[in-house]
């Protein structure tokens, strides 16, 4: 009896780990300091506009995360940043005049809105196409409701689309990685292959075939927004074979791009390797003992979309049932100089205007849209 | 062995103390990093139990973690852990909305009937080749079982993007597919809850009827408890290896048509593993295999889960602390082998203080 005990307990205990192993895979690497960070700025800021002049405001707003999570240092993040901003210039505070309900499962979606509706938001994002399906699911209960889809285009009427041309700043990031290069081998990670995140593969290939056609574009997709364990396995395996420059588009599986990148450079710091960061400038990603490999970041200012249209149904009229779409034009989508050589910046800046003057042209997916 | 009645006491005693004791542990947490456990813990309850609507997807989220639970259990009882359980639901529910998808226009009892026999039927195959493998070979479950996993999750992705559709999420399958009741929604304010409920109110009144009386269930017991034994005795250990793992593959598969056909309507592409099939196995650790134990530790679980939800935005306690709080309930729930053996010092030692043993 007590042999059969102790294997049980054993058995028990594997589970335990097993459990573990299975679900914590997508804790974030590296030390986080940003958010306390954060938090003094938001405080100091909050501050003097509450004393100087903002009345708050009677209009509230709430954003439903995707899978990755509000600190995945992109996506998810900059929605939400662009969410402090707008509740500290209108004197509100997180939790009465702004929020985000945080979605750990797909299941969750439909739950969180409801929960965000329940808890009267005037409009509630959802931050992602992931969110499409649960977004119109509830926009149709609740017809005067009015809600708001990221990345990808509702039909409702009570709902705004808010879309963004990533190819083309995915485009300028695919030039700044073909200039950069010593190697002649570039990579691109994805997060789950689909529409969205086809814009940014295609446009970064087409950006590196626009400087030199010759270098070779190592394409992988992780499968995930979430696994930075994922990210670090490709990344170690894209490096091994010799690219020096990735880009990804993975939300928080680039954090495990990062650590591979930085741990990397420092152990062998005399190989430059770089990583062009998504959505929001990852420069403070790419911090390690001897600089910055951020090479640069492509810009989804996903933030000022929502505040534009939480400003627009303040002043006016909720701007339902339009798709408001952010290009290179509009600044919506942009890259940054980063840490790019002035030769690798200006030839930059050079395509950037021309594919705002509609001189170059940038496919959008590589795949024919039915 | 103790005696029957000391048993059934246990069977109840051992989780309600595993519950408190996560409870507890949970507030200490929270008091530790400085939240109002009190506060938390009301945000939780009172917004799933104050709202049909919550209370009806904590209900929906209970369903399918019994059929989770129960497929877990069944290996269990069996002598195996089958942690496979996530990927053998995602295979039933890409196979139930598959078949769905594929004829829409049938009569809603046969499609629905056609619908699930094909997630049954995935779920079945797909732990059945770690089954197989196990009774042929020998090899470690365990590790077949997790392969199989990731093998479910990419397959699943693959077909869905390029058999099903061409983006990342299929078309919703057509009213006849359906699972949702309209009075149950209408009750619940709307919420996903679905036919599946009673679905697993009658599995779990089949499984305890196949487990406690019929020959075949009372042999996969056996081979569990010592399967050189039920060798010995003329079962076939191979036969009730493969059995039990084809049975709990397909309960998982059945969960994963009532989360596809009622949850969602239609599938996408994961970006991992549901986080159903692993609370499956906590859910039947929690119930102790017992398929009414399993039924109420899936509701308490559906509860948590819709609950912790509510402590971010109510409570002020951050997303991490509410899954801090939830993980040590699980934790205490697993660890619930340490209760027993406290317990069992405790009486042993009175005994032999009457000078038994």
């Amino acid at each position: 009896m007590s042999k059969m005990k102790l294997r049980s307990l054993l058995a028990i205990g594997s589970s335990a780990f097993l459990l573990a192993a299975c679900q914590g895979e997508d804790a974030s690497n590296g030390a986080s300091d940003e958010p306390a960070t954060e938090e003094e700025d938001t405080g100091s800021d909050a501050g003097e506009d509450t004393a100087e002049d903002t009345e708050a405001v009677d209009f509230s707003i709430a954003m439903i995360t995707d899978e990755g999570g509000v600190d995945d240092r992109s996506f998810n993040q900059s929605a939400w940043e662009g969410m402090q901003e707008w509740g500290e210039e209108h004197g509100l505070e997180e939790g009465e005049g702004y929020a985000y309900y945080q979605s750990d499962d797909s299941a969750d979606f439909v739950p969180n809105l409801n929960q965000a509706l329940a808890d009267g938001y005037d409009i509630i994002y959802g931050i992602g196409y992931l969110l499409l399906d649960s977004v119109n699911q509830v926009a149709d209960q609740n017809p005067d409701q009015h809600f708001g889809i990221v990345d990808d285009v509702s039909d409702r009427d009570n709902v705004v689309s808010l879309t963004f041309a990533d190819h083309e700043a995915a485009f300028l990031a695919g030039v700044a990685a073909a200039e950069t290069t010593e190697t002649g081998q570039v990579g691109f990670i994805g997060g789950i292959a689909g529409p969205i995140i086809d814009r940014f593969e295609t446009g970064f290939t087409a950006g590196v075939a626009h400087v030199d056609d010759s270098i070779e574009v190592d394409v992988q997709y992780a499968e995930s927004f979430g696994d930075a364990g994922i990210g670090q396995q490709i990344a170690a395996g894209m490096f091994s074979n010799g690219a020096d420059v990735i880009y990804h588009a993975a939300g928080a599986v680039g954090n495990g791009v990062f650590t591979e990148a930085r741990n990397r450079m420092e152990s062998d710091p005399d190989t430059q390797l770089w990583v062009i960061g998504v959505d929001r400038d990852q420069e403070e990603e790419g911090e390690y003992d001897g600089g910055n490999l951020t090479l640069t970041s492509t810009i989804k200012k996903v933030g000022t979309a929502i505040q534009e249209s939480a400003n627009t149904a303040m002043e006016s009229e909720f701007p339902g049932g339009e798709t408001i779409a952010y290009g290179l034009e509009e600044g919506g989508v942009d890259l940054v100089e980063g840490n790019l050589s002035e030769d690798a910046w200006s030839t930059v800046q050079e395509v950037r205007q021309g594919v705002i003057d509609g001189e170059i042209e940038v496919p959008e997916f590589s795949y024919s849209q039915e | 062995m103790l005696t029957t009645n000391q048993n059934r006491l246990n069977a109840l005693l051992i989780p309600t103390l595993s519950i408190l004791l996560g409870f507890i542990f949970g507030a200490l947490l929270m008091l530790f990093f400085g939240y109002n456990p009190i506060e938390a813990y009301q945000a939780m309850l009172a917004g799933v139990f104050n709202s049909p609507y919550f209370m009806g997807e904590a209900m929906r989220q209970a369903t399918v973690l019994t059929f989770t639970g129960l497929g877990f259990a069944i290996a269990f009882k069996a002598g195996f852990f089958n942690i496979g359980v996530a990927g053998q639901l995602l295979a039933g529910w890409v196979a139930a909305i598959w078949v769905a998808l594929s004829f829409p226009d049938l009569p809603r009892i046969i499609l629905l009937t056609l619908s699930i026999g094909a997630a049954i039927i995935a779920g079945a195959v797909w732990a059945g080749i770690a089954g197989a493998l196990r009774a042929y070979f020998g090899t470690s479950e365990v590790i077949v079982t997790i392969m199989l996993n990731y093998t479910a999750l990419h397959l699943t992705n693959y077909i869905i993007r390029s058999v099903l559709t061409t983006g990342n999420t299929t078309e919703r399958v057509s009213e006849n597919a359906s699972l949702r009741v309209g009075w149950l929604t209408t009750l619940t304010q709307g919420s996903r809850i679905n036919m599946g409920l009673f679905i697993a109110i009658a599995v779990v009144i089949l499984y305890w009827v196949f487990m406690t009386q019929m020959t075949a269930g009372f042999e996969v017991r056996a081979v569990g408890l010592n399967p050189d034994a039920s060798t010995y005795a003329g079962m076939s250990a191979e036969r009730n290896i493969i059995l039990s793992m084809l049975i709990s593959g397909g309960l998982a598969g059945l969960g994963g048509a009532i989360h596809g056909l009622g949850t969602f309507g239609n599938i996408f592409t994961q970006s991992g593993l549901p986080s159903l099939g692993f609370n499956g196995i906590a859910v039947a650790l929690l119930g102790l295999g017992n398929p009414i134990g399993i039924f109420f530790s899936s509701i308490l679980f559906g509860v948590l889960d819709v609950g912790a939800g509510f402590m971010p935005n109510r409570a002020g306690v951050p997303d991490e602390m509410a899954d801090i709080v939830i993980a040590a309930i699980i934790f205490f729930v697993g660890a619930n082998y340490i209760i027993r053996v406290a317990l069992d010092k405790m009486r042993s030692s009175k005994t032999a203080e009457k000078g038994g043993e």
